[in-house]
């Protein structure tokens, strides 16, 4: 059973407070119906399944009811880290020892993301 | 019953039993005694009881092999009554208490006459690995025949059929530092720790901890090493810091240092708990600990060699005989043969030569070895036969000699002429295997080494090892060890402590060990006698090399067909030696081979401690309407509608019907249902329909959201208004459904289906929070806050009108509004919704006022004939009416088109709303979909069965063509006839066609197509 650091609480918790919602960072197209079908079918339905860092999307569905993302390494099951919606990873694929928490939080403010847009979705 | 009160394998003096303690207990019907402190199986052993089980697969006799956790035979069942039955209790863990009870597991007749052994005896040859398989395949059909006599053979315990009288529960736990294991190098990182301040757990499996201190022939600080361990847990047993949990087993290590410790806090005591002031405590107890490090102090497992009739009673594992020797103060035997490829075998037979007892010899594989116990075994005058082994056994109920000769081991074969000795007992040892399980339950793989010739513990971060668990066998090292480890897990949680200076310990010189696993024999393996490598699922040397000759090359695969390190045993003595011989069949290495994986649990946990208090009238919440005692009283049939209870309907008790009868009859079900739907339809009914979901949200963007999230519009809502909406994945298959009201601007209540409720919730919050965050909308749960109470039917009017300040004028009130008032005083939104078709009021009420308004309204309901109705009726009536109930109608593969509700989507609402765009895929737009329609059973009767099939040409040569199914099906008191809902493919064009449901009694029925909607199709009913 995972232990689970809600970024919302700052506080972690046992897994049984949280649901997984899937894989992170799938953004929705902002027009669908400029999908082909195949686009809509890939958004829909098809997701990683890499052996390694995985970023899911998490909902802290009996404390703070907020949503969160995890990376998580899927063959240790180790939680590298949990970050708030909008934000970036700072363990990723390419990064897994993990980018300089400063370069992370530089992005962060120069992609604007601490605001948040109208139209933008925060998943993206 | 027979009784034995000698016992003539128990010491005068020595051990940790206390001898003025004497115990009564039952074992296969004969009545032996015991100590305190004994396990069944050392009592068993001083008893001089040989066979204690028969085998799994050849049923042969079986003695105790070992004196711990990897005891593969003597499994036995416990409990004198029904109640009280444990299946497949290793006897060498079962503390001893008076009044024990326990029988062999297998065996039938008896142990010691066993009718299957002769199927063992002369079918021994014939049941090669997979013979169940390749014997019994064919016919197929006849393998159920087959089955039901191979398990009766075979058979493990069996299950209490009566309830059990005990009670288990769960602890969470937290700490800085779980130790698990509480032997030299668990005991020191334990102190280390403790001393330090942090929190710190330190379990372990025996009825006493201490480990191998408890049988050690080593001085600490010149005592017995047992009075160190003493101290110690003394000392441990005074912090405040520290949780000591003996007789507990850390079963399984879960994700991210969470490891449940199963406590078994009676079981020594008797077979239930004994009360204490009255209460009975818990028979055991599952700790579920969230560790911040762990260290593994779990040891070491001796390895048996593999040599011809190794299973026969009176062969024991080396260390197992020290320990019976010392700490229970019982020789299992009188004169012992030693077969040993390390030193450390040989006090074994110094603890033999102690207790009095002739050692025949000590046969070591090893030539001319020199460490400080050989020379101390020679100088007690031990005949040593170096360069041999123990090829076999001789005698089959007891060891009655050992044949011993020179052998290779390079080349695998036997070098010189046998002998063969005098004796009743072998001990054995192979050397000694780390006990990797809870490591391997993380998911790393270990690793072999090859100079301990064994496999050693990979490690995930903040999981340690000390001491014999990652190899580090010697007394003074794994002391040194703990300690060691113990810091540095500390430091990894930015702790410090301070390494604590070690007990006076003797240094020892000990010579190499030889890796050796199975013995060569002058016969080829498959001809040789019996070599055991799983005792307990009768795997032997030969199956493993039989396996390997028929193309099973991965361990994994090897094990599955031979069954090796199956069941209770999880191949705690016999993998090691298992993996060595399939190496060897293929010419490979052992890390070539590799291991099998480790899983949870290490040994056997009863369902009561996984289940704790979760269980019975805890095992799920149950949630209760405010009105819920009104339908208790008045008689109400419940059903559960998730974690709600419902009431389903109100059977009444039927006036007399015959004049001798004293007591008139309860309707049935489907009596009562027939009469709260012609209330409805013909007078009024009421409903208690609180459980319906209700979400309050607001905010300036509500209505923006809404219109994302519903298929339908919301722009033109007007306060006062209440609108049915269709909620869609973004599939565009149907997820939930309900109305949603306009109390203000800003402000809306939105209901959901009863069990959609909470998951709803969460998708409204989905899409706000990663999609559109930024819409300013906020959604609360309103669902418990509110009751609701549906007024329908044709007097529902004038009832209400009695006891309200809401004007109910058909114009001032319509269809689809919703009014804010007062009724039987008490303040309310009254809803003009219907379920039913009829006119109807559904009055929300603050849940604490609810039973009032209820009970007012029947003070005034009884002239108009006020009915209270229940969910059956309820789904009589909205099926007569077309209305869907999501996931009954619906499965996730429906979309509104599907549904013919065209009339709830806006195709042209300028957002794309969640599920638009899948309605024109390829798929969504194919012809033949499954949709739904209505269907009438050609003959009124017939209420057709839901989730029959349907298929349009019944003379069809099977398999034929499905279509769709039945959704809904129900019997309609109002048109005197069953009907149904049902999905058929293209369904909406073909309206008036018969359809057909075979079914399984091999009647088929008849069915016409018709709309779905029965009954009053233009609404007007609801409409007045």
């Amino acid at each position: 059973m995972f232990h689970i650091y809600c970024p919302y609480c700052e506080e972690h918790r046992e897994e049984e407070e949280f649901h997984p919602k899937g894989q992170a960072h799938i953004a929705r197209p902002e027009d669908p119906e400029a999908c082909s079908d195949e686009q809509w079918g890939d958004y829909l339905f098809f997701r990683d399944n890499p052996r390694g860092i995985h970023h899911e999307l998490w909902v802290h569905a009996v404390g703070c009811r907020k949503f969160f993302n995890i990376t998580r390494n899927t063959v240790s099951y180790e939680i590298l880290e949990t970050y708030k919606m909008g934000e970036a990873p700072r363990f990723t694929a390419e990064h897994p020892e993990g980018r300089p928490a400063e370069t992370v939080a530089a992005e962060r403010t120069a992609a604007g993301a601490d605001k948040v847009e109208r139209q933008q979705g925060a998943k993206a | 019953m027979s009784q034995s009160l000698k016992q003539p394998n128990r010491l005068h003096e020595g051990g940790r039993i206390d001898r003025s303690h004497t115990l009564s207990f039952t074992f296969n019907g004969t009545r032996y005694q015991g100590h305190a402190g004994d396990t069944l199986a050392s009592a068993l052993l001083s008893n001089g009881v040989d066979i204690v089980n028969r085998s799994f697969k050849y049923s042969r006799p079986r003695g105790i092999v070992a004196a711990g956790a990897e005891e593969p035979n003597a499994l036995v069942q416990l409990g004198s009554s029904e109640a009280a039955q444990v299946p497949n209790v290793r006897a060498t863990q079962q503390a001893l208490f008076e009044g024990l009870t326990a029988q062999s597991t297998n065996g039938w007749p008896n142990v010691q006459r066993d009718a299957m052994s002769l199927i063992g005896k002369l079918g021994g040859r014939f049941m090669p690995p997979g013979f169940y398989y390749k014997t019994f395949m064919a016919p197929a059909s006849m393998w159920m025949t087959y089955e039901k006599y191979i398990r009766k053979g075979a058979g493990l315990g069996r299950s209490p059929m009566e309830r059990d009288p005990d009670h288990y529960d769960h602890l969470h736990q937290h700490c800085d530092l779980l130790v698990i294991g509480a032997g030299p190098a668990g005991l020191m990182a334990g102190l280390t720790a403790a001393r330090s301040g942090a929190r710190v757990i330190l379990c372990d499996e025996q009825e006493e901890m201490g480990g191998s201190l408890l049988d050690s022939r080593e001085l600490l600080d010149h005592q017995p090493a047992y009075r160190w361990a003493e101290r110690v847990i003394d000392e441990l047993g005074r912090l405040d810091n520290v949780t000591l949990l003996p007789r507990t087993t850390a079963n399984g290590y879960h994700d991210h240092h969470f490891v449940t410790l199963h406590e078994r806090r009676t079981e020594h005591l008797g077979e239930t708990a004994p009360l204490v002031d009255g209460v009975r405590p818990a028979r055991s107890r599952m700790h579920r600990v969230r560790a911040g490090q762990v260290l593994l102090a779990t040891g070491a497992h001796e390895r048996p060699l593999v040599y011809g009739n190794n299973d026969v009673p009176g062969n024991l594992i080396a260390g197992a005989v020290s320990t019976y020797i010392r700490r229970y103060g019982v020789v299992p035997g009188e004169k012992l043969v030693l077969s040993t490829t390390n030193d450390h075998g040989y006090r074994a037979a110094l603890d033999w030569i102690d207790a009095g007892r002739e050692v025949v010899a000590i046969v070591d594989a090893r030539r001319n070895p020199d460490g400080d116990l050989v020379a101390e075994a020679r100088a007690r005058g031990i005949r040593i036969i170096d360069g041999a082994a123990v090829l076999e056994a001789r005698g089959e109920k007891r060891v009655s000699g050992a044949r011993v000769a020179a052998i290779d081991v390079a080349a695998f074969k036997v070098a010189g002429q046998a002998e063969t000795l005098a004796c009743d007992t072998i001990a054995s040892s192979g050397g000694y295997s780390p006990v990797i399980h809870l490591a391997s339950h993380t998911g790393a793989r270990p690793s072999w080494d090859d100079e301990l010739l064994g496999f050693v513990p990979s490690l995930v971060k903040g999981v340690h090892a000390a001491g014999s668990a990652r190899g580090v066998h010697g007394l003074a090292e794994g002391l040194a060890d703990g300690t060691a480890k113990a810091c540095e897990a500390l430091a990894a949680l930015g702790k410090s402590a301070d390494a604590i200076a070690l007990p006076q310990v003797d240094a020892r010189y000990e010579s190499t060990a030889c890796a050796l696993y199975q013995v060569p024999h002058e016969k080829p393996t498959l001809r040789a006698p019996k070599q055991f490598v799983d005792l307990q699922n009768d795997v032997t040397a030969a199956a493993i090399e039989l396996a390997t000759r028929e193309g099973f090359e991965s361990i994994e695969h090897v094990k599955r067909y031979t069954a090796m390190g199956f069941g209770t045993d999880q191949g705690k003595l016999g993998n090691i030696n298992g993996m060595a011989i399939a190496a060897r069949c293929l010419g490979k290495s052992i890390p070539e081979v590799g291991t099998t994986v480790f899983r949870p649990n290490y040994t056997p946990v009863t369902f009561g401690a996984i289940a704790g208090r979760h269980c019975r009238e805890l095992f799920e919440p149950k949630r209760y309407t405010a009105l819920h005692q009104w339908h208790v009283e008045h008689g109400a049939e419940f059903e559960d509608v998730g974690q709600w209870k419902r009431p389903w309907y109100f059977p009444q008790v039927r006036p007399q019907v015959r004049p001798d009868a004293t007591n008139g009859e309860r309707e049935s079900m489907a009596e009562a249902v027939a009469r709260e739907c012609l209330a409805v339809r013909e007078k009024v009914g009421i409903l208690d329909a609180s459980t319906l979901g209700k979400i309050d949200i607001q905010g300036p963007d509500a209505r923006e959201f809404l219109g994302r999230i519903y298929t339908n519009k919301w722009a033109k809502l007007a306060v006062g208004r209440a609108r049915y909406g269709l909620m869609c994945k973004d599939d565009g298959m149907l997820m939930d459904d309900g109305t949603t009201s306009c109390l203000a601007e800003n402000h809306f209540l939105m209901t959901t289906t009863t069990g959609g409720a909470a998951g709803v919730m969460e998708w409204l919050e989905l899409w706000h929070q990663t999609e559109w965050p930024e819409l300013d909308v906020t959604f609360t749960s309103v669902t418990d806050h509110w009751a609701t109470m549906t007024v329908t039917g044709p007097e529902a009017r004038k009832l209400l009108a009695e006891i309200t300040d809401i004007d109910l004028d058909r114009d001032a009130f319509q269809f689809m509004d919703w009014r804010q008032g007062k009724v039987a005083g008490v303040p309310v939104r009254v809803f003009r919704i219907s379920f039913t078709g009829e006119l109807a009021y559904e009055i929300n009420v603050q849940a604490n006022y609810a039973m009032h308004v209820w009970k007012t309204l029947f003070e005034h309901g009884d002239k108009y004939g006020l009915t209270p109705y229940g969910t059956e009726t309820m789904h009589v009536l909205r099926a007569e009416k077309g209305f869907i109930i999501a996931g009954q109608d619906t499965d996730g593969s429906v979309t509104p088109e599907d549904l013919g509700m065209q009339w709830a989507v806006g195709y042209d609402k300028p957002f794309p709303w969640v599920g638009k765009r899948a309605l024109s895929r390829s798929d969504t737009r194919r012809v033949d979909r499954k949709q739904l329609v209505g269907l009438k059973p050609k003959d009124p009767k017939v209420v057709l069965k839901e989730g029959a099939q349907i298929v349009l040409d019944p003379d069809h040569a099977i398999p034929m063509p499905m279509v769709g199914h039945v959704t809904s099906s129900y019997y309609s008191p109002t048109l005197e006839s069953g009907f149904a809902l049902a999905v058929v493919k293209g369904g909406h064009s073909r309206m008036g066609e018969t359809v057909y449901l075979p079914m399984a009694d091999g009647k088929t029925h008849a069915a016409e197509i018709v709309s779905t909607i029965f009954v009053d199709p233009k609404g007007a009913r609801q409409n007045v």
